[in-house]
């Protein structure tokens, strides 16, 4: 038969490579950056931009979407061209896939930098971005798909199968957790509220980690390795087995993010459940990959690219063990809040996809430059910065959440709590520095490897068409075999809905008995609409990335109760779009901060911390005080919540800024007792309005009262 | 209109946990037997692709 000739599109892989570099590096220095800020609060330079409630959602969306993005699309590009044995389908649809990610990159750290923001966790790009988003996940999606129907070959390898899960569910997982209302342009409230919106946001939190950072990854684990290793995977049979597993049970896996929280404890269990069965499937995979390697351990020790694939896969076994553990409810108790959550999320982001992504570079720069690596010591030292700088990143951080849950929890033996907040941060201080230290070494480790591809780079020449030939596949003779060919061509089609069928299964039947609120989640009748001035000041407190501090929910236990007040109830955030239950604790919980200080507290403290709580690590928000409220903006705000249900009296869009400067100047005037003299305009008053609300309603005796609040 | 919540009533919540719980163990078992009982050959091919 004759067999056809065809080249495969280097250039954009390349380009692919560069990009997951640059990312790489940008995205580690914020991180470095904002771990820096956590004890030495002063490095922010009281600059909106660079505080970390801004720097953190930076730091964590580069390095998801950035690095790891582009490391997937490099993956992506170089492997399922091979795998197909074809060209990608359009190289045109490359290039828009290439330059539109790069640009909503760009947007993204531009426009978190200054502050907008959804407030939701690594989805706190707004509306536009998002719908750009959409785009060009579905180009990059029409030219994988285009890819693999036009392919040589006529069997799918598992790679592809995850590319194929991946695509579907980030595009599943991304549209409907950004459902918003626009207020303005870059302006928008998420179209849940309160519990509803904590699930359907973990829902697609943890599934951005399972299809985002780890099925594609997988993926390209399944083709990278055999490659490397010069053997086929240990056991296919065992990959089918971990992709279908691994991708139905993941779904289900988010209320793990919520426990003890005031999500329904049915949803809790059910994200217990299926988050213990993850193990299983996870490692199957960990073990596939590692045993890939049987018989060729002496390799590891020559070639550096092994040598991060090994780490990164016994990474990904090590946070898929703790992943589950975390998920049990007495683990979690301790766990969650603290920076236990933030190594276990490190082994992962450094250990498995930082590993991955290099051992991957290290394969494949090289190849598309027909050139060997500049240097395998260069590597090798790579390798080791990297390794040692994930252990002095993630032991001291595994301490410091197990030393502080342990304080939180102290009480003495009159059953007063042991330790004051504060005194549970301060102690754990040299960890944070530690972990800096880590995290610095293993971005030097990135810095080296940058170098090694540059002189690597140098060394060769892009082979940017590189040529390939195969058969084509076959055409049925007569219309008998039609059916068996049909069927091969639909394949990939079937995959798609499969896996589609398989998570929107799971996400339905985990999403709607939430949504069938009444019963659901108790209704308080106390509980009443922010006023417009504490709606404004509930838009600086997301604008300012509050909740990647501060926490505003406060679960049933003895120390939390004793500490912050009675617990949340799934009823107090009816109105609360978006949720703002955060998900770490590096400052106290807010849930109830209302009416525990006076306004002037509130004042002195946001404008300097250390005035009111010296040694406390909180940044300063000079700005609050020369900033006017955006009046302006108040009457379409109002209107957006009316919309989202919000019952506010029709026609109180028009009335809403009268009642606003009206709680303003009694706050003005509140502070004049105290000798602070202020702008009742200014954005402190705003959130000073907002922090007094939060968690009174219940406290009210009757509606009156509420009444007299607002 | 308004999106105000139109679904307000849920009885048998279980029902929702258990046919997830079934479906995933029905669709496994099908798996299972699918992997089990496929061709030998078949899987070594497809496992050698990203070697040729």
């Amino acid at each position: 038969m004759q067999v056809e000739k065809f080249y495969y599109d280097n250039k954009i892989v390349k380009w692919f490579a560069y990009a997951t570099l640059l990312w790489g590096v940008v995205g580690m220095l914020a991180g470095l950056y904002a771990a820096i800020q956590i004890y030495a609060p002063g490095t922010s330079m009281n600059f909106a931009p660079t505080t970390f409630g801004r720097v953190r959602p930076v730091h964590t969306n580069a390095v998801i979407f950035a690095f790891v993005g582009n490391c997937i699309f490099t993956g992506v590009y170089y492997s399922l061209q091979r795998l197909c044995k074809a060209r990608m389908f359009s190289d045109k649809l490359s290039w828009i896939h290439f330059f539109g990610w790069q640009l909503i990159i760009v947007a993204a750290a531009v426009t978190l930098l200054m502050g907008f923001t959804t407030g939701k966790e690594y989805a706190e790009l707004e509306w536009p971005i998002d719908i750009a988003i959409t785009l060009v996940w579905v180009v990059f999606g029409i030219n994988m798909f285009g890819t693999i129907i036009k392919r040589r070959e006529s069997h799918l390898y598992v790679a592809i199968w995850f590319y194929i899960a991946t695509w579907v569910t980030v595009a599943m997982l991304h549209i409907v957790n950004s459902i918003e209302i626009p207020v303005s342009f870059m302006k928008s409230y998420s179209w849940y509220a309160g519990v509803q919106d904590a699930l359907v946001q973990w829902w697609y939190g943890h599934n951005a980690v399972a299809f985002f950072l780890t099925t594609p990854i997988l993926g390209l684990m399944y083709y990278f390795l055999p490659k490397a290793a010069n053997r086929p995977v240990y056991s296919y049979r065992l990959s089918i087995i971990h992709f279908w597993a691994l991708i139905f049970l993941y779904i289900w896996a988010g209320p793990h993010h919520l426990l003890y929280s005031a999500l329904p404890d049915w949803a809790q269990s059910l994200g217990v459940v299926f988050s213990v069965m993850l193990i299983a499937p996870s490692w199957g995979g960990m073990l596939n990959g590692l045993f890939t390697l049987r018989g060729a351990w002496d390799k590891v020790r020559e070639e550096p690219v092994l040598k991060f694939f090994v780490v990164a896969i016994t990474c990904y076994g090590m946070s898929t063990f703790e992943g589950p553990m975390l998920s049990l409810k007495n683990v979690n108790a301790i766990s969650h809040f603290t920076d236990w959550t933030i190594a276990h999320v490190h082994i992962g982001g450094l250990g498995w996809n930082g590993f991955m992504a290099f051992g991957m570079m290290y394969y494949l720069i090289p190849k598309i430059f027909g050139t060997q690596l500049y240097s395998k010591k260069l590597a090798t030292n790579h390798f080791w910065l990297g390794t040692i700088g994930i252990v002095l990143y993630a032991v001291p951080l595994y301490w410091a959440g197990f030393a502080q849950a342990e304080m939180w929890k102290q009480f003495t033996e009159e059953g007063q709590l042991k330790y004051q907040f504060l005194e549970t941060v301060t102690n754990i201080i040299p960890m944070y520095v530690t972990r800096s230290i880590g995290g610095g070494l293993y971005l030097i480790g990135a810095f080296v490897m940058v170098y090694n591809m540059y002189k690597t780079v140098q060394s060769g020449k892009l082979i940017a068409n590189e040529y390939a030939e195969a058969a084509p596949l076959l055409r049925p003779a007569s219309p008998a075999k039609e059916y068996w060919h049909r069927v091969i061509e639909r394949k990939p089609l079937t995959m798609l809905v499969l896996s589609l069928i398989m998570v929107a299964i799971g996400g339905l039947l985990e999403l709607i008995p939430t949504f069938l609120v009444k019963s659901n989640v108790p209704t308080i009748s106390s509980v009443k609409p922010y006023t417009p001035l504490e709606l404004i000041g509930r838009d600086i407190y997301v604008r300012e990335g509050c909740y990647t501090c501060h926490s505003q929910m406060i679960r049933p236990f003895r120390d939390e109760v004793a500490r912050y007040g009675e617990y949340s109830k799934a009823g107090e955030f009816v109105y609360d779009h978006p949720f703002q239950w955060g998900s770490k604790r590096t400052g106290p919980d807010l849930a109830r901060e209302g009416g525990k200080y006076p306004d002037a507290w509130h004042y002195n403290h946001m404008m300097d911390p250390r005035i009111m709580s010296p040694g406390s690590i909180m940044p300063q928000y000079g700005w609050l005080y020369d900033t006017q409220i955006d009046t302006a903006s108040v009457p379409a705000k109002i209107r957006a919540m009316q919309t989202l249900g919000v019952p506010y009296a029709a026609g109180y869009d028009q009335q809403a800024n009268t009642d606003l400067m009206k709680q303003a100047n009694g706050i003005k005037q509140n502070l004049k007792k105290d000798k602070i003299s202020t702008q009742a305009d200014a954005e402190i008053i705003a959130l000073i309005a907002y922090l007094q609300r939060l968690g009174t309603d219940i406290k009210a005796t009757s509606n009156q009262q509420v009444a007299e609040i607002r | 209109m308004k999106f105000v919540y139109y679904l307000e009533k849920i009885s048998g919540v279980n029902i929702y946990a258990l046919s997830s719980f079934v479906f995933f163990f029905l669709f496994f078992l099908v798996m299972l037997t699918w992997v089990i009982k496929a061709d030998k050959e078949k899987i070594n091919t497809i496992s050698r692709i990203p070697l040729d």
